[in-house]
């Protein structure tokens, strides 16, 4: 029986009243690639953060790294066991060059008081060569693309006397070719004693490579198995207690005229020629491989980035694309697909953040905020989309990723849209919440409102949406009505013209 | 060529080197060697001063509080010398002393009580100068030791010049250049100027892979105090009078010229070649304005414009560069 590399047993931690994790048990041995499964708020986050440091577990739990116990656990002390943990936001200096955020943990590590140029050079070129990339050693990170960003983290994670490598989400921005290259990165890891955590909500590829699985819901551990005993149907059961499916599409909606026209949209360097026509009560969705100018083309439909040439028109009325302000008052609204940067203004207070697109429509005669409306409002966005707080005045960084998404998509249908678009909407959020999101667009559109939804998975949008459009290197390359086609057919469609 | 351009750096010369000959063509005596030694000796005080600036602002965090602490060292230095006496080192060393004091006091309030810098400094900044008028009663000081007059007329190398007047290198100028270089060799080859960097690009992120962000935060102020401290003792060198009002309001057109050489006020970006050539270039609009013979009523106006056009023009291009989406490859 191999000895535990990282024990920790009875560990509970509680923020502001909210038991986050009761009792917790669980171990790392050395060598093994590990998942740590749970829903949104099941304390998965929590536990991350208590074994890396960054938090202090309440008093009556221990940890124990190589059969000795530790007090007043450290992120110092974490990083001197050789535990390096990649977060979801993965934690980079954007100001700083790759071979600066790689070499970084190294320098600290090592205690270094003084830099050799060649020297962190050296550290971050080794780095990249264990998974062999080679970015620009002195480009400025800031200016990467995210999955390059990610790259540099686990790159910087693979410096330095390694361990333990904790990894939040490391899925969620790579295309299936870097995915693969990482878990071959981890399997090497594996055979050099080094153990892997995974914690992280696309279950299938990691399922592959992992030893075991342990399962947390509602901050209690639900148990620990080896992973071949498994797979993503029982780890699902187990993290929810139901099983998911996806529910039937909703009807079509009956013929009349379109909601949404776009003719012939241009911009150099994003997209082509894009024409297509979306009618209420109709889910259309947009999928194709990352960089296809799925992205650009929903944000030139919400006026923030200018075409070129072509028009869109919403219920026969231009859309005036220079402007943002200009399109959400013709019923247009944008959920975008970072919605930590782009969708929500993280300190302030869920009620504040459903709130701010329509304050407007709030205001009394005399330019004050009703404040009875607006709370009555809020209450009723909470309780549709089933968000999870504390209180609505609690503030959206406490959130987990599921329910942020939602007060994101509370904050726009409070605009009381006729088309909304949604950039990969359940993007790095559990099973659970992605069920009861996809309900909600449903919901929408029995109501009659336009959805324009892009995504990746192409199961998501073969399962729920009418039609599905697939670009390609800025071109709309292939049209599926849903009646007629199944999901291997969009597959297909992708893999012919990437 | 194109990696030039990246650099702001790059613009302040070309904008230096094109106002430089503006001058000259007006008054041929902006660009002699006597009136850039002059400039050069004026400016210490300034410049010492900038790179303490340059190292809060890269941080992350603002200080306004150092001219006050510059007067406030400056004064005790004065009232130790007529009183104990010493010698330049020792008046060096206590006024070192009384900055970084005083400096660690800005970074205890600012890293272990979390009070936003810009609010923290603005309160010891009343305070301190507060303090110095109550305890002085406004009073001058103008019998400053001997020895510490004739040290402010060391030359490093003399000239003479064809008319019979001498002129040289300062060793006040050597002192500026000194702790400019102590600024860069931290900066650039220190893991202290590194977690500087790392603070100021993403606090949350230097917390997580362990940097001391306690130390490197207090260090930051501190080290803006002792450099106070010292352009304290040199700005008496300079006027060879202590009084306690003549620095307070000159740390906005200090932290401006910084600004102007590319640091960002939302930290993590600067360079000590940039807060030189910042404060060069609002040195030398002066002086020409001088040597132009602009009535000095206007420099306050002109500096505004220098700083509004130059800062204005980073701005906007960084702007530009980041709304530019990602460039995809359309189909033909």
């Amino acid at each position: 029986m191999m000895t535990d590399f990282l024990l920790m047993e009875n560990i509970s931690k509680q923020y502001a009243g909210v038991k986050a994790l009761d009792g917790v048990d669980f171990s790392i041995v050395p060598g093994e690639i590990h998942c740590l499964a749970g829903t949104n708020g099941s304390g998965k986050s929590t536990l991350i953060k208590i074994i890396s440091g960054v938090e202090r577990h309440d008093a009556g739990g221990t940890i124990t790294i190589d059969g000795s116990s530790m007090h007043d656990y450290s992120t110092i002390d974490s990083i001197c066991h050789g535990i390096e943990v990649i977060y979801q936001d993965l934690s980079l200096f954007p100001n700083l060059t790759v071979a600066e955020n790689i070499s970084m943990s190294a320098m600290v590590s090592s205690k270094r008081k003084f830099l050799a140029l060649g020297e962190y050079v050296k550290i971050a070129t080794d780095a990249m060569k264990l998974i062999g990339i080679a970015l620009p050693l002195d480009a400025t990170v800031g200016r990467l693309s995210v999955s390059e960003q990610q790259l540099v983290a686990i790159c910087r994670a693979l410096t330095g006397e390694l361990r333990l490598l904790i990894m939040d989400e490391p899925t969620t921005a790579l295309t299936k070719k870097e995915v693969d290259r990482l878990l071959s990165v981890v399997k090497d890891l594996r055979g050099r004693g080094i153990s892997t955590l995974f914690v992280s909500h696309k279950l299938q590829e990691l399922m592959q490579v992992a030893d075991r699985v342990t399962v947390l819901r509602d901050g209690r551990t639900i148990g620990c198995y080896p992973a071949i005993e498994l797979d993503s149907r029982k780890i699902e059961f187990m993290m929810t207690g139901t099983n998911f499916e996806y529910s039937q599409r909703a009807p079509a909606a009956p013929a009349s005229e379109p909601l949404l026209e776009v003719s012939s949209l241009s911009k150099k360097d994003n997209f082509k020629d894009i024409s297509f026509s979306l009618y209420p009560g109709e889910i259309v969705g947009i999928t194709g491989m990352l960089g296809s100018g799925r992205t650009e083309l929903a944000l030139s439909l919400f006026g923030m980035n200018y075409p070129d040439s072509g028009y869109a028109q919403v219920l026969g009325e231009r859309l005036d694309l220079k402007s943002t302000r200009k399109c959400v008052q013709n019923g247009v609204a944008y959920v975008p697909e970072d919605r930590l940067t782009q969708g929500l203004v993280m300190p302030q207070s869920v009620g504040k953040n459903a709130m701010v697109t329509v304050i407007e429509r709030l205001l009394t005669r005399f330019g004050f905020i009703d404040h009875r409306r607006e709370s009555s409002l809020i209450d009723e966005l909470v309780g549709r989309l089933k968000i999870k707080v504390p209180s609505v005045g609690s503030a959206v960084a406490t959130l987990s990723g599921g329910n942020q998404q939602k007060v994101v998509l509370a904050k726009w249908i409070a605009t009381k849209p006729k088309l909304l678009i949604l950039d990969g909407p359940t993007v790095g959020i559990d099973i659970a919440a992605k069920g009861a999101i996809h309900e909600f667009i449903k919901e929408l559109a029995a109501e009659g409102l336009g959805v324009l939804m892009i995504s990746d998975e192409v199961s998501e949008v073969a399962n729920l949406c009418h039609r599905v459009l697939v670009m390609s290197r800025g071109r709309i390359t292939a049209e599926f009505h849903m009646e007629g086609s199944s999901e291997a057919d969009i597959a297909d469609s992708i893999d012919q013209t990437a | 060529m194109r990696k030039l351009a990246k650099y702001t750096e790059t613009y302040l010369v070309v904008i230096i080197a094109l106002l430089a000959i503006l001058i000259t063509s007006k008054n041929p005596s902006f660009l002699t060697l006597e009136n850039m030694f002059d400039l050069l000796k004026s400016y210490s005080f300034f410049g010492i001063m900038a790179v303490g600036v340059l190292l809060v602002l890269i941080s992350g965090g603002i200080d306004i509080s150092f001219a006050a602490v510059a007067t406030v060292s400056e004064y005790l230095v004065a009232v130790f010398m007529m009183h104990v006496g010493g010698n330049i080192f020792t008046a060096f060393a206590v006024a070192a002393l009384v900055g970084t004091i005083l400096g660690f006091f800005n970074g205890i309030l600012v890293n272990r009580f979390r009070i936003p810098s810009i609010i923290a400094t603005i309160a010891t900044m009343n305070l301190y100068y507060g303090l110095l008028i109550f305890a002085t009663g406004g009073k001058w000081i103008y019998d400053l030791p001997d020895w510490f007059s004739s040290f402010a007329e060391i030359q490093l190398f003399t000239i003479h010049s064809a008319n019979d007047v001498s002129y040289g290198l300062s060793i006040i100028t050597a002192i500026w250049f000194l702790v400019m270089l102590a600024g860069v060799l931290i900066l650039r080859f220190t893991m202290l100027g590194r977690s500087v960097y790392a603070i100021g690009g993403d606090r949350r992120s230097a917390l997580r892979v362990g940097l001391n962000v306690r130390f490197t935060e207090e260090f930051v102020y501190s080290f803006m105090g002792f450099l106070a401290g010292i352009a304290g003792v040199v700005q008496a060198l300079l006027v060879q009078t202590v009084a306690p009002n003549s620095i307070v309001g000159k740390e906005l057109n200090i932290i401006a010229a910084v600004v102007l050489g590319g640091a960002s006020l939302t930290g993590g970006k600067g360079s000590v070649l940039g807060a030189f050539l910042g404060l060069v270039l609002l040195a030398i609009v002066k002086n020409g304005m001088t040597l132009m013979a602009i009535p000095p009523v206007w420099y306050e106006f002109f500096v505004g414009c220098v700083i509004l056009v130059s800062v204005g023009i980073t701005s906007y291009r960084s702007k530009v560069e980041r709304q530019r989406t990602a460039s995809i490859q359309v189909k033909a």
